[in-house]
């Protein structure tokens, strides 16, 4: 099986201040990576250096064999890349099927002209993605809610409409930043079995999250970060059992584990 | 949000009865200068609304689009209506080249650098004599579609025929800006003015999606900048003038930078109310500051978002 995502070497330095360094790891088609450490260790700055958001100062990010390294994200969109944040970034103003349909964008764009004028090969182009994200969000149970404007839905919501975003590009490699993050323990059950179906159809994930016994569950290969570096990485029972984690990261949880 | 059919529906009644309830012709002059107004308003609501990028010199290009129409007249023998199309294309095309460096810009930065283009524009008409005869303005020639009308039997004042002129070419700005609203293009602006970054993580190319919208504004702006030179048969370099260019913008904050019919709302009070009310005549620069003020301080989203919000009741 050919890696579709190899980070290696990685590194960024915000104003003298290593944030995070020599950071690397491969993710294969179907594979769950999970990347875990503290507060501070770093995964947000990795996840915004492998998607374009920041610039590296060291280090390469290769997609499927091409070397992406710096690229704008809108570029890395195109060549199969997708991504969450951990801070919500829904489009708030317009309403929910607006935002799955964004998702389509790639799909969806063509001559301003016919934008301009409402010509047929426009409103074909359109009418397709706006079927597409209907199916979309009732895949993540927002099918009621796709004519309320977004900033009217509730956190969990807000994250799964996301996910559904995220999921419109049809994406090789999907990066989750704290995708069950403020939602309660069925919503993450819920993204937790989306995550998986996702990983099945060969999607290659690379997953951020707090809630640890997700991530246990449903992870292949475990990376973990602190100030900034990797201590540890491998599968979800070796890594618990590594002393380093245990005192830098999960501490007490998982010594009684 | 008022719908597409609606909101056409509505100008297209204003257009149409608003003669009726005239007292005088003096009317259709105002009339015709609210659609003038609330063309470029609307290029405002693309820019400023749709992709949240602000500009503070869009007068420059209304100055391009009434230029045109005297100068290539007068030195290339061109129809003026055809001149008011190729000044558009120029202005297009100067706002390509323009925003393609300042749409980087954000905020502030992107407000002066605009700012510094429209006033550049005036400076050039007011000080380059020798082309535009300076600034005591120059005369514009006859579009002389009136007199072909007049052939056909169709037989308008000076200022009733500029009111119809007008307001068509304004229904016409307002279909397309409502078309490009429910569009790929329009949602992507919509959405990188909402979040940037998450914008660019779905493929959306900003750079060239603001310009798009940068450049379709500029030319709403040269149109109507075109459409004031016709009619008053004359320009000066005022039409580029940096008031000109709050003017609009105060327009588009207080009718609801985000719709269509709050343009023309905005433009209609502000167009109206400096002839009603005569007496505010000198204090017209004061009376757009208030405006602009009490709207950022009370109604964020202008008055016709507010007022519907009112009318619909906090839920949503």
């Amino acid at each position: 099986m050919t890696t579709l995502l190899e980070v290696s070497g990685l590194g960024i330095t915000f104003g003298g201040l290593k944030a995070v360094q020599d950071v690397g790891f491969r993710v294969n088609p179907g594979e769950i990576v999970s990347v875990i450490g503290p507060n501070g260790a770093g995964k947000t700055t990795l996840f915004n250096m492998i998607s374009g958001v920041y610039k590296p100062s060291t280090g390469s990010v290769k997609l499927d064999g091409e070397n992406v390294t710096s690229m704008d994200p809108y570029l890395l969109a195109r060549r199969g890349l997708s991504r969450t944040f951990q801070n919500l970034q829904i489009f708030q103003t317009m309403t929910v099927l607006e935002n799955a349909i964004s998702g389509f964008h790639l799909q969806e764009m063509g001559p301003l002209l016919a934008d301009l004028f409402h010509l047929p090969s426009m409103k074909s182009r359109a009418g397709k993605a706006e079927t597409e994200a209907r199916a979309l969000l009732e895949r993540v149970r927002l099918g009621n809610a796709a004519e309320k404007e977004a900033s009217s839905l509730s956190y969990g919501a807000l994250k799964r409409l996301e996910i559904a975003r995220a999921l419109a590009l049809k994406p090789r490699v999907l990066l989750l930043d704290e995708p069950a993050a403020g939602c309660n323990a069925v919503e993450t059950e819920e993204i937790d079995h989306l995550i998986a179906e996702v990983a099945a159809s060969g999607v290659a994930i690379l997953l951020v999250e707090h809630d640890m016994k997700m991530v246990m569950r449903i992870s292949n290969h475990i990376v973990v970060l602190d100030h900034g570096e990797k201590i540890a990485e491998g599968r979800p029972e070796e890594v618990s059992r590594n002393p380093k984690v245990i005192e830098a990261y999960l501490g007490t949880e998982a010594a009684n584990a | 949000m008022v719908t597409k059919r609606v909101t056409l529906l509505i100008l297209a009644i204003l257009v149409i009865a608003s003669p009726f309830f005239f007292p005088s012709s003096f009317y259709y002059r105002i009339g015709s200068l609210i659609f003038v107004n609330g063309l470029a308003v609307t290029g405002l609501v693309i820019l400023i609304g749709y992709a949240g990028q602000i500009s503070l010199g869009h007068a420059g290009f209304a100055g391009i689009g009434g230029y045109s129409c005297a100068l290539l007249p007068a030195h290339l023998g061109l129809h003026p209506g055809i001149a008011a199309i190729v000044g558009a294309i120029l202005s297009g095309a100067i706002a390509w080249l323009v925003g393609r460096p300042i749409l980087r810009l954000k905020g502030h930065y992107l407000a002066i650098a605009t700012l510094g283009f429209g006033i550049l524009v005036s400076m050039v008409l007011a000080n380059e004599a020798w082309l535009t005869k300076g600034p005591d303005g120059i005369e514009v020639p006859d579009l002389g579609l009136k007199d072909v009308l007049e052939l056909v039997g169709l037989d308008l004042s000076n200022s009733q025929f500029w009111y119809w002129f007008s307001g068509i070419a304004f229904v016409i700005g307002a279909w397309v800006a409502l078309n490009l609203y429910d569009s790929p293009s329009g949602r992507a602006l919509r959405a990188l003015h909402g979040s940037e970054i998450a914008a660019r993580t779905v493929g959306i190319d900003v750079a060239r999606l603001k310009l798009q919208a940068f450049v379709i504004s500029a030319v709403y702006a040269s149109l109507a900048g075109s459409l004031l030179a016709l009619q008053n048969k004359f320009i000066t370099p005022d039409v580029a003038g940096f008031m000109h260019s709050i003017e609009w913008v105060t327009m588009a904050v207080l009718g609801g930078a985000g719709s269509v019919l709050g343009a023309f709302f905005g433009a209609a009070i502000l167009t109206t109310l400096p002839q009603v009310l005569t007496v505010f005549q000198e204090y017209e620069q004061i009376l757009l500051g208030l405006v602009m003020m009490l709207c950022m301080i009370f109604m964020r989203d202008g008055l016709l978002p507010s007022v519907l919000r009112l009318i619909r009741g906090k839920d949503k």
